[in-house]
């Protein structure tokens, strides 16, 4: 597969928890290779519509395939083969806690390919480790001594530990310091160049949007309004997407993300 | 496409190639690393040029073969030449695991680490009582800071819901303690003795001693787990800052209302634990009612209800200390909340019982049979 393939395809979507209803007939495309960013106010269901996907949520109507496979009403058994092509890093890192970092990483592999001898899979661990920005006696340590950025790295290693295709990000950076998310933010790009990596991000902050993603879908209204670059986006007169970007909190990081090209 | 990586294996110029086709993924890396465990030849040359798919777990076999055996790589396409530099780079010395420690120096240092919880339990737990008597004070010197509301509130939760699991529990030992011990005393044609085994039991021990279980598994833990969770969510700090002492808002009520609650839930489940071994004794003893009451009142003598009655407060202030004092111990994470919220139980029925037998032993000595 070549890059701008479509990795994840959601058609009609529809969503509800009761009378309330957070999805209506949305549809979104993500490509090969990029990094998609989702945005929204909260409550406007980016986790339900992530969730969805990776199939922890099965939606009330719509048609959702991942790598051109319908994933709608597929028992775990038969999405085996899908679900080892992507990982997924989820808002608090949902490391086991009962594992150490290592043991952690080792678990999918483990699942998915039983009989790797114990010195391989300590190498793999060691070397995702590494990989995911981790210093070298953290691999040893449980999930209750690591710091808050630490967690989300251990929970990267993990979700890379199959070497997927695609990554699902909740939030990554929310709750680090700014140096914190933004050398997150630099893994990521790292991570998608070196491994050729498709990231769907969920985030509301505006520094990452910026500074990673290729394409941002704006979730309102119960479905998707706009997808599109930023500048795409800024030209589009939509209330809550001006509101979005134009805040001040959007100009600093627009203005940052200025300095930042102009020095380059 | 082919699914497996093969290589094959020729001498060139004296220097070993091997030439990887298919994919090379974590997929088939299981039986190449056995595979290639098998090449002994040194100043290797690796040909990927055949390779269609590479990963990182492909990659780390082929930096582990220029790493250790000094192989040459050649024919890589720039992606793959990129994730092996990847690799290599990740390639650090990682402590992957643990400390390994000597079983037996693990137990003796776990039961010192035990031994030094349970002392800081006892004197955190007295210093607590200490904290509690000052605000009682402080309470009793400035009327106004009485939080009659806090304080009714937690007699409904504490009492009035507690009526009806209480009450069952009661009746249903008193059956239970009726029919046990008809079957024994039968033995010795002595039924009618079942009279004084229920009203005696039920009065002196077991109404306040299952009531009091009953109440460090309701109250106690849910003291623990709302103590635990306000602290958790910084609402003991906010108060603090405001000038509320959480001792007087927070742990004064519970206490109170444990304390004047326990006697009288203490009464209710001993009365309903007679009317459970009664309605039994009506049933398959043959003993009416009328016959029963009197006895009850024939055979219990007064002492037996005091010494309920002074142990039930006592037991009522250690659960609700215990409950409390685990909850306001609560730092960090939410799971610190239900390893507390256990302590709490286990500590407020230990404490419970130990006190129970020292009553005894103190009761027979003065005299209250």
């Amino acid at each position: 597969m070549t890059r701008g393939d479509t990795v994840i395809e959601v058609q009609g979507l529809r969503n509800s928890f009761g009378k309330q209803i957070v999805h209506e007939d949305l549809s979104l495309e993500v490509k090969r290779g990029e990094i998609f960013g989702v945005v929204g106010g909260s409550g406007t269901g980016k986790s339900v519509l992530m969730r969805s996907i990776i199939g922890l949520q099965t939606p009330d109507e719509g048609e959702i395939s991942v790598f051109g496979e319908s994933m709608i009403g597929r028992d775990d058994e038969e999405a085996k083969h899908v679900r080892r092509r992507w990982g997924v890093l989820f808002q608090g890192g949902a490391l086991f806690s009962t594992l150490t970092v290592a043991e952690n990483i080792q678990v999918p592999i483990k699942e998915f390919y039983p009989g790797l001898d114990r010195e391989l899979l300590d190498e793999i661990a060691a070397y995702k480790t590494t990989m995911s920005g981790l210093s070298t006696d953290a691999a040893a340590k449980y999930p209750s001594e690591l710091s808050g950025g630490m967690r989300k790295r251990a929970g990267i290693a993990r979700a890379l530990a199959l070497d997927p295709e695609l990554l699902f990000l909740d939030e990554p950076t929310a709750g680090l310091d700014p140096i914190g998310a933004a050398a997150f933010d630099q893994l990521i790009l790292e991570l998608r160049d070196a491994l050729g990596l498709t990231v769907f991000l969920i985030t509301h902050d505006l520094d990452t949007l910026y500074a990673i993603c290729d394409r941002v879908a704006v979730l309102a209204d119960k479905r998707v309004v706009a997808v599109g670059t930023i500048p795409e986006l800024l030209a589009l007169d939509h209330e809550w997407i001006q509101d979005y970007f134009k805040g001040p909190r959007g100009r600093a990081a627009a203005a940052i993300s200025e300095r930042e090209e102009a020095e380059a | 496409m082919s699914v497996t990586a093969d290589f094959s294996r020729d001498v060139e110029d004296g220097r070993c190639i091997l030439r990887f086709s298919g994919n090379l993924t974590i997929l088939r890396v299981r039986k190449l690393s056995e595979q290639l465990k098998e090449v002994d030849a040194e100043h290797l040359i690796v040909d990927l040029s055949d390779v269609e798919r590479l990963d990182t777990v492909g990659a780390w076999l082929v930096h582990k073969l220029e790493r250790d055996r000094g192989a040459t790589i050649v024919g890589a396409t720039e992606d793959q030449q990129l994730l092996i530099d990847h690799v290599t780079q990740a390639d650090q010395p990682v402590k992957v695991k643990r400390d390994y420690e000597m079983p037996l120096l693990r137990v003796v240092g776990e039961v010192g680490v035990a031994a030094n919880i349970a002392m800081r339990t006892i004197v955190g737990l007295l210093g607590f009582f200490g904290a509690l008597l000052i605000s009682t004070g402080h309470i009793a010197r400035h009327p106004r800071r009485f939080r009659l509301n806090a304080i009714a509130q937690q007699f409904e939760v504490v009492g009035v819901r507690a009526l009806f699991i209480v009450g069952l529990m009661s009746f249903l030992v008193g059956i239970v303690i009726a029919q046990q011990g008809a079957v024994q005393l039968r033995q010795f044609g002595a039924e009618i003795y079942t009279i004084n085994l229920i009203g005696r039991s039920s009065v002196k021990e077991l109404g306040v001693l299952m009531t009091a279980i009953m109440v460090a598994g309701r109250s106690g833990s849910a003291f623990a787990a709302q103590l635990g969770s306000m602290k958790l969510s910084e609402e003991v700090d906010a108060m603090r800052t405001i000038g509320v002492s959480p001792m007087e808002a927070l742990v004064f009520p519970r206490v109170l209302a444990t304390v004047i609650l326990m006697p009288l839930l203490g009464f209710y489940a001993a009365i309903l634990s007679i009317i459970g071994g009664g309605i039994f004794c009506w049933i398959s003893l043959d003993i009416p009612p009328v016959t029963f009451i009197q006895r009850i009142r024939e055979v219990v003598p007064m002492t037996d209800l005091w010494q309920a009655l002074i142990k039930a407060p006592v037991f009522g202030m250690i659960i609700a200390m215990a409950g409390c004092f685990q909850g306001m111990q609560v730092e960090g994470n939410a799971e610190e909340v239900g390893l507390r919220t256990t302590a709490a139980v286990v500590q407020g029925i230990f404490l419970v019982i130990v006190l129970d037998a020292f009553f005894a032993v103190f009761f027979t000595e003065i005299g209250w049979l």
